[in-house]
C-alpha cells in the first residue's frame, strides 16, 4: 500500500524543489540525507516544519529524522545570520593560528562559535577542514575562501559587514 | 562507443591543439581560486587575442604548489609561473614565442624532480570539465580493453599483481579485496568511492575529484566489472563544492558518452554511478559508518565481521575503495601490474599523493614513489621550514597518526615503517610543524576532534577521549601531576584496545607517539608550568612554582 505524500508545507517555491529531491529517489528512505541537504541550501536551515514534512513524506520516523539531523554538524538548526564568517580548524589552519583568529572574532563579535550576533547581521563558524591547507590559515567570508589571513583581513572583513 | 572511436576522439583533440603554438595552462584548483585565477584566465585569454598570439588557454586542475599559487604553466615550453595577477596577463602573453618572464619564473626544480606521476598524471594537464581532454591522454582506453579483452578474473589478478594497496590508510591489498567481493555470490552488488576525506589536513582526494574526476570514474567502472557490480556510490564530502561539481559533470559527460549507463560500449555490461554527500561526520570515513550513511542513517559503525565485502550496501556484497586506489585503476591496466609493482619499495608499491601543509615552505600536494626518505619530501621537495625556525615534527595520519621527531627522518615511507614508529600512513596528510608549536597542545587538538567525532556507540571511545582531553587540557594549563600522566597512558591503552571501530582504536596515536618522542616536553608542563613554545596559557605562573 502506498501512501500520497502530504501536501507542500506553504506555497514557497522552495518546498517544489525540496520536494523534487525526494520525487527523483522515488521517495525511497535513504534519500532522507540527500532531502535534508536539499532543505539545507534552499532555506539555509532546518526549522522543526522542514524535518517534520520531510520524515513524513520520506515516511521515517520522526524522532529518526531529528537523530540524523542533529548527528550530522553539517545540518544547522538555527537561521544563520545575513553574513557568516567561517574559520577552518582543521589541523594546518591550527598550526598556523587559526585559534587566534578565532578568538579575535569572538571577542570582536561578543559571541561564541556557532552563534549569530544579536541583530542577525553575522555568524560566527568553524569548519573542520576545507581542504585548502596549502593556504593555511582559511577564512570562508560567506562562502568566498581567503587563504593565508591575517587576523587584520578577518578584522576587516568583520567591519565591512558590519557597516553595510 | 569502440577503442576506435575512443582513438578518433583523441586524435581530434590532438589536432586542436596542435593548432596552436602554445597552450597556457591556468590552475583553477581550490587554492589558486581563491587567489581569482578564474579572472586570471579570463584576462590573459583577451591579451592573446589582442596581441594576436596564437596560442589557448585553458582551465585545468591542481598543479600541486599551492605555496605559489595562482600557476601557470606554459606549455610546450613547460615554464612555470608563479604568483601571476590579473595585471601580469600582458606580460605572459608577450613573452609567447619569446623571452619568459624571468620575475614570474618559478624554479624549483627540486620540487618537481623528485616527483613521479601516476594519480596526477593529467592535474594540470587537461581541463577537469573536458572529457574529450581525458580521454585524449589515454582516458577510458584501460576500461574498452577491459571490457573487450580481460575477463573478471584477469582483471583482479592484474590489480593483484600490481601490489597495490588501499590508499585510504590502512594499507589493505586492493586485489585480495576485489577477490573477496567478486566470489562473494549475490545478483546485486554495489561499488562505492570513500571521498570522505575527513582527515583534517589532507586534501589529496579532493584534488583528484577536481583535477581528474573521470579517472575516478574509470577506475569505479573497471572496479565493478571486476567484482561483478552494477550500481555505483561516490562519497563525497559537502565541503568540497568545487570537487562535487566537477564530478557531476564528469558522470553526466560519461553518461553521455555512453561510458556509464546500460550496456556499455556495446557489452553486455551495465554500469551507473551516483554521488552521495557527506554531512560533516569524521567517522563516516569508517566503511560501516559511511554505509549507514549512503542509507540515510546516522552515521554509526558496526561491527566487523560481516565485512561490507560480503553484507554491505543494503546488506549486499560491497566493494569501498578510497578514492586514490581508484584513481591508479587505469594506469595499472594499461600499464601492467608489474610496471607498478616496480615502483616503490618492498611491501608498499607505486606511488603516494601527500597534502604537504604546515610550517613548510613549498606547501601543496606532492606524489613521491614509496620509500622515499621521509627527510627528502621535507627538506628537498617541501623545501624546508621557513623562517629560521627549527624543525620539530612531522604528523602523518591526522587524528588516527603520530609524530615523527627529526631524528626518525631517515625512515623510507611505507605502510610498514610508519607503523613501527607509532604513526601509520594515513590518507596522506602530512603536518610539519617547527619549534612554535607545542606537542602537548598538539595532542590536545587531536583528542578534542576525537572527542567530538566520536559518534557515541561504544563507550571506551566516548567516554575514554573525553577523559583523555580533560587530562591533557589540565596538564596544558600547569594544573597537571604525574598522577595525570600515569592515568593518561594507562587510558590511551584501554581506548586502543576496547573501541569499537578504527576512530576509537586510533585515537590515542597522537597521544601515544608525543609521549614516546616529546615525553621531555609532558614533563616541563607538569614539573615546571613551562611551555617552551609559548603555546600553552599556563594558569600556574612558573615563578610561582621556581
Amino acid at each position: 500500500m502506498s501512501l500520497a505524500p502530504p501536501q507542500l508545507p506553504s506555497d514557497d517555491k522552495r518546498w517544489k524543489i525540496v520536494n523534487g529531491t525526494m520525487r527523483k529517489n522515488g521517495f525511497a528512505r535513504h534519500a532522507l540525507i540527500e532531502t535534508l541537504h536539499t532543505v539545507q541550501s534552499s532555506f539555509g536551515y532546518l526549522d522543526d516544519d522542514s524535518i517534520r514534512f520531510v520524515a513524513r513524506s520520506l515516511r521515517v520516523p520522526l524522532s529518526q529524522a531529528y537523530g540524523v539531523v542533529t548527528f550530522y554538524h553539517y545540518f544547522s538548526l538555527k537561521p544563520p545570520g545575513k553574513h557568516t564568517c567561517t574559520i577552518c580548524t582543521g589541523t594546518a589552519c591550527y598550526i598556523k593560528g587559526s585559534d587566534k583568529l578565532l578568538a579575535a572574532a569572538e571577542r570582536h563579535l561578543r559571541i561564541a562559535q556557532g552563534e549569530t550576533t544579536q541583530d542577525g547581521e553575522i555568524s560566527l563558524m568553524t569548519a573542520r577542514c576545507v581542504g585548502a591547507c596549502g593556504r593555511a590559515p582559511v577564512m570562508l567570508a560567506d562562502g568566498e575562501l581567503h587563504g593565508l589571513v591575517s587576523s587584520d583581513e578577518m578584522m576587516a572583513q568583520l567591519e565591512r559587514w558590519a557597516v553595510k | 562507443m569502440t577503442i576506435e572511436e575512443l582513438e578518433q576522439v583523441a586524435e581530434s583533440v590532438r589536432r586542436e591543439n596542435a593548432k596552436y603554438d602554445h597552450e597556457i595552462n591556468v590552475c583553477m584548483g581550490t587554492g589558486c581560486l581563491s587567489q581569482h585565477s578564474d579572472q586570471l584566465k579570463d584576462a590573459l585569454a583577451a591579451e592573446v587575442a589582442k596581441q594576436g598570439k596564437n596560442a589557448m588557454v585553458r582551465r585545468t586542475g591542481c598543479m600541486g604548489l599551492c605555496a605559489a599559487g595562482p600557476l601557470v604553466l606554459v606549455d610546450p615550453q613547460e615554464i612555470l609561473y608563479q604568483h601571476v595577477k590579473t595585471e601580469n596577463a600582458a606580460a605572459v602573453a608577450a613573452s609567447l614565442g619569446a623571452e619568459p618572464v624571468a620575475e614570474l619564473q618559478c624554479n624549483l626544480r627540486d620540487h618537481f624532480d623528485q616527483q613521479v606521476h601516476i594519480v596526477l598524471e593529467n592535474s594540470g594537464h587537461i581541463d577537469p570539465e573536458k572529457i574529450d581532454d581525458y580521454i585524449s591522454r589515454d582516458g577510458y582506453k584501460a576500461l574498452l580493453t577491459v571490457l573487450t579483452e580481460m575477463t573478471p578474473n584477469g582483471v583482479i589478478h592484474r590489480v593483484t599483481e600490481s601490489g597495490l594497496r588501499g590508499r585510504g590508510g590502512g594499507g589493505y591489498p586492493t586485489g585480495l579485496k576485489w577477490s573477496t567481493v567478486a566470489k562473494a555470490k549475490s545478483d546485486v552488488k554495489y561499488v562505492i568511492c570513500n571521498g570522505d576525506e575527513g582527515d583534517p589536513g589532507a586534501f589529496m582526494d579532493r584534488s583528484v575529484l577536481e583535477s581528474d574526476p573521470q579517472r575516478v570514474v574509470e577506475g569505479m567502472a573497471i572496479a565493478a566489472y571486476a567484482v561483478g557490480a552494477s550500481k555505483g556510490f561516490v562519497y563525497v564530502r559537502a565541503e568540497y563544492p568545487l570537487a562535487v561539481s566537477r564530478l557531476t559533470a564528469a558522470i553526466r559527460d560519461a553518461r553521455r558518452r555512453g561510458l556509464l549507463g546500460n550496456d556499455i560500449c556495446g557489452t553486455p555490461f551495465s554500469f551507473d554511478v551516483e554521488i552521495r554527500l557527506g554531512a560533516g561526520a569524521f567517522v563516516c570515513g569508517e566503511e560501516t559508518a559511511l554505509i549507514a550513511s549512503i542509507e540515510g542513517r546516522r552515521g554509526t559503525p558496526e561491527p566487523r565481521p560481516p565485512y561490507p565485502a560480503v553484507s554491505g550496501l543494503w546488506g549486499k556484497p560491497t566493494l569501498i575503495n578510497n578514492v586514490e586506489t581508484f584513481a591508479n585503476i587505469a594506469p595499472i591496466i594499461r600499464n601492467g601490474g608489474r610496471w607498478f609493482a616496480s615502483i616503490g619499495s618492498e611491501r608498499s608499491k607505486g606511488t603516494k599523493v601527500f597534502a604537504l601543509t604546515g610550517k613548510i615552505t613549498n606547501t601543496g600536494l606532492v606524489e613521491v614513489p614509496m620509500g622515499i626518505k621521509l627527510r627528502e619530501i621535507i627538506e628537498v621537495i617541501g623545501g624546508g621550514v621557513p623562517g629560521g625556525h627549527k624543525f620539530k615534527a612531522v604528523q602523518t595520519g591526522g587524528p588516527s597518526g603520530g609524530c615523527i621527531p627529526e631524528e626518525l627522518l631517515d625512515i623510507g615511507v611505507s605502510y610498514d615503517a610508519l607503523l613501527k614508529i607509532g604513526s601509520i600512513m594515513g590518507s596522506g596528510g602530512m603536518i610539519v610543524m617547527d619549534d612554535t608549536s607545542c606537542m602537548v597542545n598538539v595532542a590536545r587538538f587531536f583528542v578534542e576532534f576525537c572527542k567530538t567525532e566520536s559518534c557515541g556507540k561504544c563507550v571506551p571511545c566516548r567516554a575514554g577521549t573525553a577523559q583523555m582531553f580533560t587530562l591533557l587540557s589540565r596538564i596544558c594549563d600547569g594544573t597537571g601531576t604525574m598522577h595525570d600522566l600515569e592515568l593518561l597512558e594507562d587510558l590511551c591503552v584501554t581506548v586502543k584496545e576496547t573501541s569499537l571501530c578504527g576512530l576509537g582504536q586510533t585515537a590515542p596515536n597522537p597521544v601515544l607517539s608525543t609521549l614516546k618522542y616529546f615525553r621531555n616536553e609532558y614533563m616541563e608542563h607538569i614539573v615546571d608550568k613551562r611551555c617552551a613554545a609559548g603555546v600553552c596559557n599556563m594558569q600556574v605562573p612558573a615563578e610561582v612554582v621556581a
